[in-house]
């Protein structure tokens, strides 16, 4: 027991290994939100009149809603007049090559373990880098120029595709959709926007890195992904920041469009900074992500890895409107400290024929609190849709929480739902059986939990897979009690 | 909520006037509590949908719509042979029979020894034993917990009082059956009961309800039930109510260590039902089973929410509910299992299967777990879906017309609920009202 205690002690006191801050000059807002702010915001990004009204609109809606209460976490209010809504590292003359970044972000992402540069090309990623809200570089332009892909930051897209922008936005997430959702839509910085056109498959994984660096920033970023009828993608998201005393928040918004016959796949690997032990610091991780299928025999998949974050609070959901479309959630989310996570998925059947699959798998640990919401909807008319949902706790020690909030509405006979849920610790007879084989207690935990989790890890992209098995590793080996 | 006002101060009104006619007994401890509660409830109303607890089921505009501001309680001529339908036939019990809310006693029948199992009508044993009674009272079913145990607590004097001594055996079950007569006009009644058991003792209860009347009938029953030491309690109730009746059921269970209860809950009858059934395990080695049937039909709307508080270590839960909704019938259930950091070594199995028949009907589960402890095993379940074809055709081949087929079947899925009903002329009795039902249904 003391053995296991001194793990635990061990690796609970590991630091964060993200928590540098770059010495980069930034250009900042004051602090605090405004019209004047989404003004100054929409007038940094030079945007067109039609976008800052769009911002307008959803800021004044925002005037009229309320923090949501919901959730299972508990923090203190957040004062939305103490956060400054823009932070850009200070503005560079349009860049040509990827040698004219800011060397010292090229080390940071460096460090970060990202491949900005063109040497990393191997690695088959194209990456699009936001630091502090603002996309800084995107790898891989004018490959998958060739392709009619369309890979950018948000503001570009704004300038150069603004009738694919002007479409999209707001059409999976309205700007009246929840209260971090539309404050989003009023003052987000930047973000990506992928477009796939009709047939295309994409040929490389697509992915944004994102890191709060400033101090006091909020970050809002938005990204958008369209994929046209019959094409593929698939797009990975990841996430540091450094290692403050203070909350910061993090309010994003993902929208995906999914055409007929698409397929998106989205996976994220969250780990923004939790905090420490002690439950001092950490990013809010308010996120709004929401795809449609909207066509028929079109699919989307989430994956997520949440290790980070000292509160999370994010759904990601599909809505299947096309016929026959199918939806996919995968989640692992793993909480330790003082961290609380409140996450889960919404699965709205609407099309005929349409499926659903959600597999959630928990791991609390420390003091913290681990919260499974999800919703899965038949609607009237989807007719022969079936859902199967799994969600598993695990609990390592007697001071942290697991709790499961599936709701399951039904409107149609011909719909089959099953949902199970099972909650416990690591076994001690699966502990003593690999400590028998030679495996010592602390490889035992980590082999159990990564079988554990294998089902939903097994859905990320190789590069991924790789750096969620790391973390998992580093937040949670040997502390079982 | 502005449009429910009119409801609401009916209640407060109604309040006024029952509180006028309790003469004497509007004093002690009893009334404190009735006075606390009408005030909380005075502030709190009914719960909007917009509470998380009654998300799905909208009472406050039922009772709206159907009451308005005709919140009393009607007197009822019914005689003996009217009600004698209503009642178990041929089952060995004490029978008491309430109308409207009100005791019966020249209807009902009390065959048990006072000694073996003492049978009162509330107001009847607080005046014989004030204090014990006047603090058992909300001890379990606090008014703050939910608008409806407060509105009842307010009017807390009509119901039944059971104490079973401490190492006895009830010889014979008590059977609770509650009619509403809503052929004058509408009626509201708010029985209130509380049955105490002691160590050892044993003890089967059955609460029956039923209605008559074109009018409205509108039911706020609240049952505290507290559990001693090796106690074992079998509880029942039996819904089977015209289809105007609204019930709101609030049943709180209490149990000490090494105790055992078993729940079952029949729903077959009544415009809108919400069943509260609350445990609190509060000692150890303590096994607590729920289970609970519903079969919909018309616009019946009916609500399930379980809550078990699994408080201290080695206990166990079962749960199991099972419904079957036809036409534009709405089904919901929700349990929470509640496993505290104490409460190691627990078992809780939760599960809920559900059968839509028609595309009109609904169901809406959420099944929830909250789990502090890391030493226990928990799970729950939940399915929906429709009657497998395969089976249909199965029986089919053998000989059945495709009605037979579903009432076969149906039997089957609903007959596993009635198992559980440990008492054989009870499940008898059960089995009968089910086959009844679903011959009326599938053979003419």
């Amino acid at each position: 027991m003391s053995k296991d205690t001194d793990i635990l002690e061990e690796l609970t006191s590991g630091e964060y290994k993200y928590g540098w801050e770059t010495k980069i000059e930034a250009e900042s807002a004051p602090k605090g939100l405004s019209e004047d702010i989404v003004r100054f915001i929409s007038a940094k990004k030079e945007e067109p009149e039609w976008l800052l009204e769009w911002r307008l609109k959803a800021y004044r809606h925002w005037l009229t809603l309320e923090e949501p209460k919901w959730p299972n976490v508990n923090y203190p209010e957040i004062d939305f007049q103490d956060v400054i809504y823009y932070s850009a590292p200070k503005k560079k003359p349009q860049l040509n090559s990827l040698d004219e970044v800011d060397p010292e972000l090229r080390e940071t992402f460096k460090k970060l373990g990202i491949s900005l540069d063109e040497q990393k090309r191997m690695t088959g990623v194209a990456v699009d880098a936001v630091i502090d809200s603002v996309s800084v570089a995107t790898t891989f332009k004018k490959k998958l120029g060739e392709l009619g892909i369309i890979f950018c930051s948000f503001s570009e897209a704004v300038r150069e595709h603004p009738e694919l922008v002007k479409k999209y936005l707001g059409s999976v997430v309205p700007i009246t959709d929840n209260f971090y959702a539309t404050l989003n839509s009023a003052v987000f910085s930047d973000g990506s926007f992928a477009y796939i056109p009709k047939g295309v498959r994409c040929p490389m994984e697509l992915s944004t890195y994102f890191r709060i660096n400033a101090a006091n920033t909020g970050q809002f970023e938005r990204t958008l992904i369209v994929a046209d009828e019959g094409s593929y993608v698939s797009y990975l998201e990841g996430c540091t920041a450094p290692q403050r005393d203070e909350n910061q928040l993090h309010a994003a918004v993902v929208e995906i469009y999914a055409a007929k016959n698409a397929e998106v796949k989205y996976s994220t690997v969250q780990n923004w900074y939790p905090g420490d032990k002690q439950g001092r610091g950490g990013i809010y991780n308010f996120v709004t992500k929401r795809g449609i299928c909207a066509g028929d025999y079109s699919k989307i998949s989430w994956t997520q890895v949440e290790t980070g974050s000292a509160i999370t609070w994010k759904y990601p959901s599909c809505i299947l409107k096309g016929d026959h479309s199918v939806g996919e959630f995968y989640s692992v989310a793993v909480t330790n400290n003082r961290q609380q996570a409140d996450t889960g998925t919404k699965m709205i059947h609407i099309g005929k024929n349409t499926r659903s699959r959600i597999v959630s798998k928990g791991v609390s640990a420390g003091h913290s609190q681990n919260s499974y919401r999800g919703l899965v909807r038949i609607m009237k008319r989807a007719e022969n849709s079936r859902n199967f949902s799994q969600c598993d706790s695990l609990l390592m020690g007697d001071k942290c929480g697991a709790h499961t909030f599936p709701y399951i509405e039904i409107g149609n006979s011909t719909g089959q739902v099953e949902h199970e849920a099972t909650t416990s610790k690591i076994g001690e007879d699966q502990i003593f059986y690999c400590n028998q084989r030679g495996i010592s207690t602390e490889d035992a935990v980590a082999l159990i939990v990564n079988g554990y989790c294998k089902e939903v890890l097994n859905q990320l992209p190789m590069e991924f897979a790789v750096e969620a098995q790391k973390l998992l590793a580093l937040t949670l080996e040997g502390s079982v009690g | 909520m502005e449009t429910t006002t009119d409801t609401k101060n009916s209640f407060i009104n109604t309040f006024r006037e029952f509180e006028a006619g309790l003469n004497g007994s509007a004093q002690g401890s009893l009334h404190e509590k009735r006075k606390e509660a009408i005030s909380l409830f005075e502030k709190t109303g009914f719960p909007p949908t917009r509470d998380e607890e009654y998300r799905y089921t909208n009472i406050a505009k039922a009772l709206q719509k159907s009451l308005g501001s005709n919140t009393g309680q009607l007197e009822s001529d019914m005689d003996a042979q009217a009600i004698e339908g209503f009642l178990f036939k041929g089952l060995e019990a004490n029978q008491l029979v309430f109308i409207n809310g009100r005791f019966k006693p020249g209807l009902s029948q009390i065959i048990s020894d006072p000694k073996n199992i003492l049978i009162q009508e509330l107001s009847e044993a607080y005046k014989e034993q004030p204090e014990k009674v006047g603090a058992a009272i909300s001890k379990h079913a606090k008014p703050e917990s939910d608008a409806f145990v407060a509105l009842n607590t307010a009017f807390a004097h009509n119901g039944v009082y059971i104490e079973v001594p401490d190492n006895t055996v009830a010889e014979h079950p008590v059977v609770l059956n509650f009619i509403s007569d809503g052929t004058k006009g509408t009626t509201t009644s708010m029985p209130r009961n509380l049955f105490l058991v002691g160590r050892s003792a044993s003890v089967s209860i059955v609460e029956a309800f039923s209605s008559i009347g074109e009018n409205t009938t509108f039911t706020n029953i609240v049952t505290e039930i507290d559990v001693q030491q090796n106690a074992q309690v079998q509880f029942v109730k039996l819904q089977t109510e015209e289809d105007k009746a609204i019930q709101v059921n609030n049943t709180h269970i209490y149990q000490q260590a090494d105790s055992r209860v078993t729940t079952t809950t029949i729903s077959l009858g009544g415009n809108l039902i919400r069943n509260n059934l609350n445990y609190a395990v509060d000692a150890k080695n303590c096994e607590s089973n729920m289970y609970g049937l519903y079969y919909l039909h018309g616009n019946q709307h009916v609500d399930n929410h379980t809550v078990v508080d699994h408080r201290q270590p080695h206990c166990e839960s079962n749960e199991l509910y099972k419904g079957i909704m036809d036409d534009s019938s709405t089904g919901v259930f929700n349990g929470k299992i509640y496993v505290r950091q104490a409460a190691q070594k627990t078992n809780a199995f939760q599960s809920n299967k559900n059968l839509l028949l028609s595309d009109n009907a609904t169901i809406n589960t959420k099944p929830q777990l909250e789990i502090w402890a890391d030493d226990v095993k928990c799970s729950h379940g939940a399915t929906t879906g429709q009657i497998d074809q395969e089976q249909i055709f199965y029986l089919r081949s053998r000989g059945l017309s495709r009605e037979s087929a579903q009432a076969l079947l149906l039997f089957a899925f609903a007959g596993e609920i009635i198992e559980h009903i440990s008492l054989e002329p009870l499940r008898a009795y059960f089995t009968d009202i089910l086959e009844m039902k679903l011959k009326a249904k599938y053979q003419g």
